[in-house]
């Protein structure tokens, strides 16, 4: 059963399964506890000439229902921080870097260009329209000139707030090819909603195909990254 | 305080700069029904524009121009208001300023506040707040629309919203509202620690009293941080400062970080309230003692202790250090323990009792039953992987309102329902309420729910028009259907606000002790006089949650009746679990 969109990240897999663990093990609790609510208020109805059992509480319960839930807490706590440490912990090494200089309302992606160095006139830079090699991690080093925003591409599971200020390296490595939406998920102004850019996963031969030429279409008066 | 002195009180003296409590709780109480109205309102607009973007509203030419979604800036405006009017002028005053004022001298045998005055200045602090926060739809630029969080750089500086005046009277308000809060709290405070009645020991007060006392300590320590954190915000809007401004040398996560760590500890200033009244609502209808009373007690010391360290929850993709999105994601986790001791006890307390199904217990099973769902969908948001996915988004919306509209506002209605006879001398059609309560039970699950799942698909927070989005397109009529939802559960309202004007004038007379309950404000008439009680203050001989007991006949022994030929305990008489 999937509930969640298609993930085509090497990590939404791992996401998706910390998300369905927390669905079942909430989910259990969710329909105990509700039952058990529903059952009571039924069952124990009032009645005429029954009265109510005089109890004050019961320490073994009250020692079972803090202990089960807080063990249960930290392991799904201890599970998730595997995940986030394969995700957050290191950047996997890679040759292949994009920028994104977010802005009020516009992705704006950077490419080295053809001298492999950024921050120099060949760069190829591109709005709204992100390529991606498959199977290959891209070290993608966000920054915002504005406000703050947002980097979301929900198939690959990944949100990142771009803060004016500093520069935030996420990386990711696609798993399948096709077309997919980015959207910003931060606030940042009356175009926050439209703030959308496309996203291209290729092959990597189409795609080197492709960098080649986006360099050919280089003017060499675009302004580095500011 | 003479007792005769009542009646040498104008009409001005006695109803509007009023120094009893009652007055000022009910005065804060009509305040943020009225802002409710108006939040409530926005809140349909905001639905209106998510389930038919395409459609203009029926009714927007006679709309102020800043409230008209059709213009992106003002949809930004609207839900900004519709959050930030929801909680600092409706659900932190009514539990805090209503309830808290009402409550807290008659709950422990007090004759009013410890400083009536200040009580007095925090209702003439927090109206004009409100009346600044309401004065910024009609101003140039509009209101407000940053979020009600407000994070700079877009809400530092006007040319990233165009929006001037507006966002500075939203930062003046909450600034005042915020200092209305620390006056009530150190009232609070004080109160109940030096003002309960003989025999009122802390482990003898209901624990409405103790959940408003440990969200007073909230109140107290917590705003503060909030208000330098306004004051930074003013400061770089007005006087060109640069605290949130990178190039000036600032910081941007600097707001985030105090803002959080006002604003994490605010929520559960918007819950535990709730909690409490909810505890004493199951006991007196399940006709039986609350079930692990000091259980019931540190669980919420240990929801507020732990509060003041989970904020960054909120920041796991801001920027912040991942490393520490791992502690704050253990604290968040543990936090979830003291939530889940609570329901339990709530489920302990209704086990073999014998439930009375009156409009204030309904609302009170409904608020246990949406506090679940909402606790339950913070363990998703507490996971910083699965955080990555589901951070703001819908999944986020569904969850604040299980727990502010699910979970606080049950708890406002289970308590009007339940302290309207004391408040107002008369009683509220329970027929209507049922219905009441039956209509908005059913489309708030049929509103919220649903949002879980536009956020598992990805469906971003604050967008004025899902359907740009391919990925969001097919949920499209999810989002009509949640549209209408809204709309009936806003109508539903219409019931109870008939139902609370109608009875004020025309309803029943309310007995002393309607629901045969055992604090000490059933002891007073409906409605108490000035000052309460008559000569003598009541003296308390047990814990409040003596129902059913075997020492009497009745099924309810109040808190201040004596028994012929028992010893007078000396301490609590039960002896409750230890958690």
């Amino acid at each position: 059963m999937h509930w969640l969109p298609e993930g085509v990240s090497t990590y939404s897999p791992s996401i998706d399964t910390m998300f369905y663990v927390i669905l079942a093990v909430t989910g259990v609790a969710f329909i105990v506890t509700e039952a058990l609510l529903f059952y009571f208020a039924l069952r124990y109805r009032a009645r005429q000439g029954v009265r109510a059992t005089y109890t004050h509480g019961n320490s073994r319960l009250e020692m079972i229902w803090t202990i089960v839930p807080a063990v249960m807490l930290v392991l799904l706590g201890l599970s998730s921080r595997r995940v986030w440490g394969d995700i957050k912990g290191r950047i996997p090494p890679t040759d292949q870097e994009v920028v994104i200089v977010a802005s009020q309302f516009d992705w704006e992606i950077h490419y080295k260009g053809a001298d492999g160095q950024f921050d120099t006139p060949d760069d190829v830079v591109i709005h709204n329209d992100m390529s991606l090699p498959v199977n290959k991690p891209v070290k993608i080093r966000l920054r915002s000139k504005d406000v703050i925003h947002s980097f979301f591409v929900p198939a690959f599971r990944l949100k990142q707030d771009a803060v004016p200020g500093l520069t935030i390296d996420v990386w990711v490595e696609a798993t399948k090819t096709g077309t997919y939406e980015i959207a910003c998920a931060e606030l940042c102004g009356f175009g926050h909603g439209t703030m959308r850019g496309q996203l291209t996963v290729l092959e990597p031969d189409e795609f080197q195909k492709w960098l080649k030429e986006q360099e050919a279409n280089v003017v060499p008066a675009e302004a580095p990254p500011a | 305080m003479s007792l005769k002195h009542e009646h040498e009180l104008s009409f001005i003296r006695k109803y509007i700069f009023s120094m009893d409590h009652k007055i000022i709780g009910i005065q804060f109480l009509f305040m943020s029904l009225l802002f409710m109205i108006v939040g409530g309102f926005l809140a349909m607009i905001v639905r209106w524009q998510l389930g038919f973007p395409d459609r203009e509203i029926p009714f927007a030419s006679h709309l102020p121009e800043s409230l008209n979604p059709a213009d992106p800036a003002h949809y930004n405006a609207v839900f900004t208001m519709h959050g930030s009017i929801m909680i600092f002028l409706v659900i932190i005053p009514i539990l805090a300023g209503a309830f808290g004022n009402f409550l807290i001298p008659l709950l422990i045998g007090a004759r009013d506040m410890a400083f009536p005055k200040l009580n007095m200045l925090s209702f003439w602090v927090a109206l004009p707040g409100g009346l600044i926060m309401a004065s910024s739809f009609f101003v140039e630029g509009g209101t407000a629309a940053t979020g009600w969080t407000a994070y700079p750089p877009l809400s530092a500086d006007p040319q990233y919203t165009g929006v001037g005046l507006g966002q500075t009277l939203w930062v003046v308000s909450v600034l005042i509202l915020g200092t209305s809060s620390i006056m009530g709290a150190v009232n609070y405070i004080t109160t109940i620690v030096n003002m309960r009645a003989p025999g009122m020991h802390f482990f003898r007060m209901p624990l409405s009293v103790w959940a408003l006392f440990i969200t007073a300590i909230l109140q107290l320590m917590a705003t503060p941080v909030l208000a330098s954190a306004l004051g930074m915000l003013l400061f770089d809007r007005t006087l060109g400062t640069h605290f949130f401004n990178p190039a000036g040398g600032g910081q941007v996560l600097l707001w985030q970080h105090l803002f959080w760590f006002y604003s994490h500890p605010a929520v559960y200033i918007m819950i535990l309230p709730s909690m409490g009244f909810v505890s004493d609502i199951i006991s007196t209808f399940s006709r039986k003692p609350i079930f692990g009373y000091k259980a019931m007690v540190f669980s919420l010391v240990g929801i507020a202790g732990l509060g003041f360290i989970v904020w960054g929850h909120h920041m796991f993709q801001s920027g912040m250090n991942p490393a520490l999105g791992t502690a704050f994601m253990i604290s968040t986790m543990v936090i979830a323990v003291p939530s889940a001791i609570k329901t339990f006890n709530w489920l302990g307390t209704l086990w073999r009792g014998s439930i009375h199904f009156t409009p204030a217990m309904l609302n009170a099973l409904a608020f246990v039953s949406t506090f679940i769902v909402g606790g339950l969908s913070g363990i998703f948001m507490a996971s910083t992987p699965v955080d990555m996915f589901i951070h703001d988004t819908y999944f986020i919306v569904a969850h604040l309102h299980y727990v502010l509209f699910g979970g606080s506002l049950f708890g406002v209605f289970g308590a009007l329902n339940y302290w309207y006879p004391k408040m107002f001398g008369r009683m509220m059609n329970s027929t209507v309420n049922t219905i009441h309560w039956v209509l908005t039970f059913t489309f708030f699950n049929l509103t919220f729910f649903p949002m879980h799942i536009l956020g598992m698909g990805g469906h971003m927070r604050r967008i004025y028009d899902p359907t740009l989005y391919e990925f969001l397109k097919p949920m499209q009529p999810m989002n009509e259907f949640i549209s209408i939802s809204a709309f009936l559960l806003g109508a539903s309202q219409l019931l109870f606000a008939g139902n609370f004007i109608f009875s004020l004038f025309r309803g029943k007379r309310a007995e002393s002790n309607p629901w045969r309950a055992n604090s000490l404000e059933w002891s007073a008439p409906s409605p108490p006089p000035h000052l309460n009680w008559g000569d003598k203050l009541p003296t308390v001989y047990r814990g409040p949650y003596e129902y059913s007991s075997p020492e009497v006949a009745e099924d309810y022994l109040p808190q201040n009746r004596p028994l012929i030929g028992a010893p007078t305990p000396s301490r609590t008489v039960p002896a409750p679990a230890r958690a």
